[in-house]
């Protein structure tokens, strides 16, 4: 096959990736998106294996493997429930990132078989291509480990700082710059594979000292590298499907990172440097002196409900962690029964990555348009007799809007404290991971439900 | 002059930023996780350059070390555009719309 040829078929599944992500623009359109997907990456492993036309024993092991990892990636598709979702995407990251990085030592080994010059006199430009996209590459991987380890709940998701932390990393990444010269001017193996080695404890001491509630900005930041990564070995290949596939995942991680910031009001720098929990020991200490606070039950929360005309309910991690998702659908389906409203309210960084509760809640069979984002809903809670807050508490704390000391202060939040009565599902009165205490839980028109997610909406189904 | 064949394919790849920021910000809120993973399967395109170092050298000695690198980023890239296509799928498949009657 012609390398002409081959770059059309390149750039035709090129084409096909960025018509699957605009099927993304609606539910209806999206699984056929994902289908151009499907058929623009068969193109590209097909006309690859083709023009390598390498049909011998190296073939049946390129079969073999294809195989092996597929059915380990099917399986886990399959297996994994909704709730591991950002798991699940933290670990595919670092995949790619740790992909991209052997590709990348292969080229290096073997530069001739990508037509890059030969062992030891590789072209300039390739090899800063390759050590970029490898040093990349291998700061996804770890940086994918660490967020996996601290979504999983293996690690702690409160954030490692140290003195002199960003020091460090300002001097490691200064560095990896300096030492990719030194590989222009000698390209000694040695300097690449420390190259290699610098980046995967950048990668490491990037995401430890991120919180656990900033994970939405981390795991869009680790989509973002996986991009860049795949873009820089698409210029080391030369290779046009990877180069515009790089370039379209590399936004869309940076676009998802700017949304998740935006609905914290923080700067990207201000998430990168550091969590919430470590820096504002200040507002803990000064709990206030003990707020008398209203205390419900099952049957007061079924009553209130049922007697509204409308209820919105505002789901968060809480609503994930205790599985809450299906027995919520239920208890809807119950009050809509009695002919009360329904709609759910869903807060930009509700929950650990872009999406989440959506994803959540379609799995419990809640239709997509009775879901509304922020900009959407929030001012009906004006109008809404009942606020049911399931697992969520700093995106409703109108502190936000008040006191210009606050750290959310700024924070876009729903405004349930605008509906006529607030009922607040919740394990303990401690405060949320910015570790701020929630005024709504001390308000006359709030009534705090004690108790799992899960088990409190069942609860209630009962006494519907 | 000629132009350096660099500078077209620096030309793709900032044309495809800016396709793919447009595309991105027209992405529906309630399908950014799905879009999370349905990127990460697209990434995996970079199997296109393992494939070919996996299948490079002379037919008699299959696992040199660039070979081995290559085949190892084939399983990894693997995993990803299955599970990655998969999961979207899977995820896709549940967002309903509301029914008509009642």
């Amino acid at each position: 096959m012609s390398a002409n040829i081959l770059a059309i078929f390149y750039l035709i599944s090129g084409v096909l990736f960025i018509l699957a992500l605009r099927g993304l623009s609606s539910p209806e359109t999206s699984r056929q998106g994902n289908l151009f997907g499907i058929i623009g990456m068969a193109i590209a492993v097909g006309v690859t294996i083709l023009s390598v036309g390498n049909f011998s024993i190296g073939f049946l092991y390129l079969m073999v493997f294809l195989l092996i990892g597929g059915s380990i990636g099917a399986f886990i598709a399959f297996k994994i429930p909704m709730t591991a979702m950002p798991e699940l995407v933290a670990g595919f990251h670092s995949l790619v990132g740790l992909a991209a990085v052997f590709v990348a030592i292969s080229a290096f080994l073997s530069p001739d078989v990508f037509n890059l010059g030969s062992p030891g006199n590789i072209k300039i430009a390739s090899l800063i291509e390759m050590s970029l996209g490898a040093a990349i590459g291998a700061i996804t991987f770890t940086g994918s480990i660490i967020a996996f380890l601290k979504l999983r709940g293996i690690m702690s998701g409160s954030p490692i700082v140290f003195f002199g932390q960003h020091y460090l990393n300002l001097f490691l990444g200064l560095s990896l710059i300096g030492l990719i010269y030194y590989l222009c001017l000698n390209q000694s193996n040695s300097l690449f594979w420390t190259i290699i080695a610098i980046s995967l404890i950048v990668g490491v001491f990037l995401i430890i000292p991120i919180g656990g509630a900033d994970m939405p900005v981390v795991i869009s930041m680790l989509n973002s590298y996986s991009g860049w990564a795949a873009a820089g070995i698409g210029f080391t290949l030369e290779n046009t499907a990877l180069i515009i596939t790089g370039a379209l995942v590399g936004s869309s991680g940076a676009i998802l990172s700017y949304i998740m910031c935006k609905g914290m009001n923080r700067s990207f720098f201000n998430v990168i440097l550091g969590g919430w929990g470590a820096t504002d020991d200040k507002t803990k200490d000064n709990s206030k002196e003990q707020k008398p606070v209203k205390n419900g039950n099952a049957d007061d929360a079924a009553f209130l409900m049922k007697n509204a005309s409308s209820v919105i309910i505002v789901p968060g991690y809480g609503m994930a962690v205790a599985q809450a998702q299906h027995a919520l659908r239920e208890m809807v389906d119950a009050l809509k029964k009695n002919g009360v409203k329904v709609t759910y309210a869903i807060h930009p960084v509700a929950g650990r990555m872009p999406g989440h509760m959506n994803v959540l809640l379609a799995e419990a069979n809640v239709p997509y348009d009775e879901v509304f984002e922020l900009e959407e809903i929030n001012n009906d809670f004006a109008n809404c007799d009942v606020a049911y807050v399931i697992g969520a508490n700093d995106v409703t704390n109108p502190v936000a809007k008040s006191d210009p000391q606050s750290p959310i202060y700024g924070m876009p939040i729903l405004d349930v404290e605008k509906s006529k009565s607030v009922l607040f599902v919740k394990r303990s009165l401690s405060p949320g991971y910015a570790g701020i205490d929630n005024d709504l839980f001390y308000r006359d028109n709030t009534l705090m439900l004690f108790a799992d997610a899960k088990k409190m909406t069942e609860d209630i189904i009962k006494s519907l | 002059m000629e132009i350096d064949p660099f500078v077209f394919r620096l030309s793709i790849f900032i044309l495809s930023i800016f396709i793919g920021y447009y595309v991105v910000w027209s992405v529906t809120p309630s399908l950014h996780t799905p879009l999370m993973s349905v990127t990460n399967a697209i990434s995996s395109v970079i199997i296109v350059g393992a494939i070919i170092a996996a299948l490079a050298g002379d037919n008699l000695n299959v696992f040199q070390t660039s070979n081995i690198f290559g085949f190892l980023a084939i399983i990894l890239a693997a995993v990803n555009i299955f599970g990655g296509f998969l999961v979207t799928q899977r995820m896709l498949a549940m967002y309903k719309k509301k029914k008509k009657d009642k």
